[in-house]
């Protein structure tokens, strides 16, 4: 087993490491929140009163050792210290996603037995209390915000601040300290669910060894300080979310902020300015968006200005930014588009003090990474899961690409199974999944590789690793060659003009694809060059959108030829959908992602008409209006054959 | 005429109702040779939500603007907490507790949302002009005590997103909680609202019933309004008083009113002698 280190210096839990920085930053600013117009900030010293004093509260409760208490609501920094009171009490925290619905939470509440909630308001207990039948378990909750609450029977229901009152004037201090002393490294930290896109949510229980060795060995690969700031802003039940707000934070000592509601993310995060931050790539490209619509509306001058500058930065910036050799004329007109144009960007985007920036999730376009690394934000790519603490791999300073997802994370090992599957070891390997035995012994295996159930490879050369697919899509060509729909798939979807995109090939002799038009960005195409059209499906036929969607492919497929590996997944012929790929339809599930079976089933003509060699296939689809009704719509599809490209070979050096 | 005339009681949701705050007696306003309220009685109790509805050209908007001093009524009396109100101007009802939205918004559309609110703050501003041009003393610290007011308010009606943003820039929705923001601003006793739904979608209707009833209950504020909105004003109201042409045709709770012959008549158009 890899389970060989020690907590350093006896910091193995979170409450001794509050301990810790109580000592050592007593006065340094810990949890900062927006509140009625105005940054309100604790310091480490006021943070553990508080928790103190809710623990003890807690004890009044009657919560015991190894209970369940479930943490509802958005972050706020009562609710972190929520996290902390119940680990020391004994108790494990179990925060939930705001947004479930009564239903969902109900099921999380019921597999955990959680006895306690802490809620943030009206609504959070609302929707516990509509499923409170199905719930005998759950005795008592906390809120935090007294709002609309004055009404309701509070002989199971405590207001946060009154809690901690009660645990201030009657809290057995001797018990809350005996307590507090007991846990060890190997006892629970927290237990979070996953989110269940694939049947019913798991809880992951994490211990403390798992929070604090990553914790620890994160902070050390990213140098980060206790002078640091975060914005925390992510769902409080997401796995990353604990390790940045509470692991990291309590190690390192630095910052939490937190936004006053969620719409004023962005200006309080322009307000903050933190240092080191994550964002899924979809925040990246709405920000993106936003800039150049406002680009769009500047004055000429300064569009010239913003576009020219932007040029010089793609071609330096992320070089800069890498440390590598940059001419010193080109060096000096970066400097002075930082002056004029970049540093005034970073300002308005909030970025201007990121030192260490994150992206994870899904895949994230080439130029949407390259437009922020130019700008100067060292933005960087990682691979993670719940069931992992988080870090898989990371990509160090000065080896960051947008097609890669970095290297093993300190203390992670991989390892790739024969069909592609990347398993990973490491000190932040979960402990089990909570009342599920069947799922932790299919997902760990005795030696503690877990299977990430993605498919990926290990560049040579580099050592990145690169996540090709969901191992379940990956299969095989007529050749045996790889194939990997996802991949060519996202490479499609870079490109505006492409909504979605569907790759067929699994046992064929070459791939086809099934593509969508993005209606905004062709419509908005359309105008502009005076092209008119009545209908989607005439816009996604009209010759000159076809020859534009070729193109795309055409790219597409010189891309994917330079990877040996996946060569094969270059796109032979494919056709512009006449109808927009949708939920109601079942097509997509109800979070957007390709149902690849039916779709398949459904358009099961069209896609042979892909492979018979035919130039036009004449279909018709059945579609579902929005009010529930049923319709069809008829349609004459132009396929199209793509250009494909001899496999590069890689130079003899 | 009702059994709740006369308040001191407990609503069915557990709100407590207190006495009788305002009395409106035989209240007379005429235009030249127009009668738009004809001798119209009701009162107003304590910590209620008290509608008033009719047709269009009932005297609606003129009623609320008897009661915030805007007209003076040429025969009857206001009483306010017990006291025959004499003849006022806007401003000293308004120093009297009194607050009110408009119909249509009547915000400052070039200053921000921040701004406007504080606007309703005037009331308790007492620093005088060059105390506040030279901000020292009394006016900076009577600015903070209202800003602190304002800011609770803001996140009440949870609009701290567009805290800095112009008025101007704002949709209809948003506009229409700004307004309400600076009437509660001035921390009324009696808030007068003024059609706070008209021209808002389902959704935003809902967010504005929430708040009205937020606003009641949180701050026990006593609330008359104005709304076309017969859902709205059924769910919303302990009492309703019903106008058509001037008149009083109905004064009870929102089912005695329902089943009332004249308020059925009157809306589903009955012809008028």
């Amino acid at each position: 087993m890899v389970h060989a280190t020690t907590a350093s210096a006896g910091l193995d839990t979170i409450p001794r490491l509050l301990a810790r920085n109580v000592a050592k930053y007593g006065d340094k600013p810990a949890y900062r929140e927006k509140e009625f117009g105005i940054w309100q900030t604790w310091t480490w010293a006021e943070v553990a009163e508080e928790i103190e004093a809710l623990a003890l509260g807690l004890l009044t409760l009657g919560v015991n050792e190894g209970d369940h208490i479930a943490i509802i609501g958005r972050n706020r920094p009562y609710l972190y210290w929520s996290f902390v009171a119940a680990e020391m009490v004994g108790a494990i925290p179990v925060p939930l996603y705001q947004d479930a619905v009564a239903e969902e939470l109900a099921y999380v509440l019921d597999h955990c037995g959680a006895r306690f909630v802490i809620a943030q308001d009206q609504e959070q207990v609302d929707k516990v209390f509509e499923v409170h039948d199905q719930l005998p378990g759950i005795e008592h909750m906390v809120y935090l915000d007294p709002r609309g609450m004055r009404k309701y029977d509070h002989s199971a229901l405590t207001k946060y601040q009154v809690l901690q009152e009660k645990g201030r004037a009657d809290g057995d201090r001797a018990e809350l300290n005996r307590r507090r002393d007991k846990p060890t490294y190997d006892d629970t930290c927290v237990m979070l669910y996953t989110s269940g896109t694939t049947g019913k949510p798991k809880g992951v229980v994490l211990s403390n060894r798992n929070i604090i060795e990553t914790s620890k060995a994160s902070s050390e690969f990213d140098d980060l300080r206790a002078e640091d700031e975060i914005l925390a802003y992510l769902p409080m039940a997401w796995v990353g979310d604990f390790i940045f707000s509470i692991g990291q934070a309590f190690w390192t000592g630095f910052c939490v902020n937190c936004p006053e509601s969620p719409a004023t993310m962005h200006s309080d995060l322009r307000e903050i300015g933190p240092t080191y931050y994550f964002a899924p790539p979809r925040v990246f490209e709405t920000q993106l968006t936003d800039v150049m619509i406002r680009m769009e509306d500047a004055s000429r001058f300064k569009k010239w200005l913003f576009h020219h500058f932007m040029a010089h930065a793609k071609k330096v910036g992320p070089d800069l930014l890498d440390g590598k050799p940059v001419g010193f004329g080109d060096k000096l007109k970066y400097q002075l588009g930082e002056l004029m144009v970049y540093g005034p960007l970073k300002n308005t985007l909030g970025f201007s003090r990121v030192r260490v920036g994150y992206t994870a999730g899904e895949a994230i376009g080439p130029e949407i990474f390259d437009f922020y690394r130019s700008l100067g934000i060292n933005l960087k790519q990682l691979y993670g899961q719940t069931e992992a603490s988080v870090f898989i791999t990371q990509q160090p300073d000065g080896e960051v690409r947008s097609d890669t997802v970095g290297v093993p994370s300190p203390g992670v090992e991989l390892k790739i199974a024969d069909n592609g599957e990347v398993f990973y070891r490491s000190p932040g390997v979960f402990v089990r999944y909570f009342k599920n035995d069947e799922s932790t012994a299919s997902t760990k295996d005795a030696e503690g590789w877990v299977a990430t159930g993605d498919a990926g490879f290990i560049e040579e050369g580099s050592g990145h690793l690169r996540i090709i697919d969901r191992a379940k899509d990956v299969g095989k060509m007529a050749d045996g060659s790889l194939f990997a729909p996802k991949y060519v798939e996202n490479k499609l979807k870079f490109y505006p003009n492409v909504l979605e995109a569907v790759v067929f090939g699994s046992g064929k002799d070459y791939c086809t694809a099934f593509l969508n038009i993005d209606l905004t960005a062709v419509g908005n195409w359309a105008e502009r060059n005076n092209i008119a059209y009545s209908s989607y499906q005439e816009l996604a036929g009209h010759p000159e959108v076809l020859a534009t969607m070729q193109s795309h492919v055409e790219e597409v497929n010189a891309s994917v030829a330079e990877d040996p590996m996946l060569s094969g997944c270059q796109v032979h012929r494919f056709v512009v959908l006449h109808k927009q790929l949708d939920a109601d339809d079942g097509e997509l599930t109800r979070t957007l992602k390709v149902r690849r079976r039916i779709i398949e089933e459904k358009f099961a003509d069209i896609l042979e008409a892909l492979y018979d060699g035919s130039s036009n296939i004449s279909t018709e689809t059945e579609v579902t209006y929005e009010d529930g009704r049923k319709g069809s719509i008829k349609a004459t599809l132009e396929v199209r054959d793509a250009r494909v490209f001899e496999i590069r070979k890689v130079a003899a050096e | 005429m009702n059994a709740l005339t006369g308040g001191n009681y407990t609503t069915a949701d557990g709100r407590k109702i207190g006495n009788t705050m305002m009395e409106m007696k035989n209240i007379t306003l005429r235009f030249g040779g127009v009668v738009a309220i004809k001798d119209i009685s009701f009162d107003i109790n304590e910590g209620e939500i008290r509608a008033i509805i009719g047709p269009n050209g009932a005297g609606k908007s003129s009623m609320l603007n008897v009661i915030s001093g805007f007209y003076n009524p040429q025969e009857g009396e206001v009483w306010f907490h017990g006291k025959k109100r004499p003849q006022m101007r806007p401003y000293q009802v308004a120093r009297q507790g009194i607050a009110r939205t408009f119909q249509n918004i009547a915000l400052f559309e070039g200053m921000s949302v921040l701004d406007n609110v504080m606007t309703g703050r005037l009331t308790h501003m007492k620093s005088g002009m060059l105390s506040q041009m030279i901000w020292k003393g009394k006016a900076e610290k009577e600015e903070t005590e209202n800003r602190e007011v304002v800011e609770k308010i803001i996140d009440f009606l949870e609009i701290q997103a567009i805290r800095k943003t112009p008025v101007g820039r704002l949709p209809y929705g948003l506009k229409k909680r700004v307004e309400l923001a600076r009437a509660l601003a001035a921390e009324p006793k009696l808030l007068l609202l003024d059609e706070p739904m008209a021209g808002m979608n389902v959704e935003e209707k809902e967010d504005m019933s929430r708040f009205i009833l937020d606003v009641n209950d949180e701050f026990g504020t006593t609330i008359a309004l104005i709304e076309h909105d017969m859902g709205v004003v059924m769910d919303l109201s302990d009492r309703v008083v019903v106008m058509d042409y001037g008149k009083k045709i109905g004064d009870g709770t929102p089912d005695e009113v329902r089943n009332n012959q004249e308020v059925i008549d009157a809306y589903l158009g009955v012809a008028h002698d």
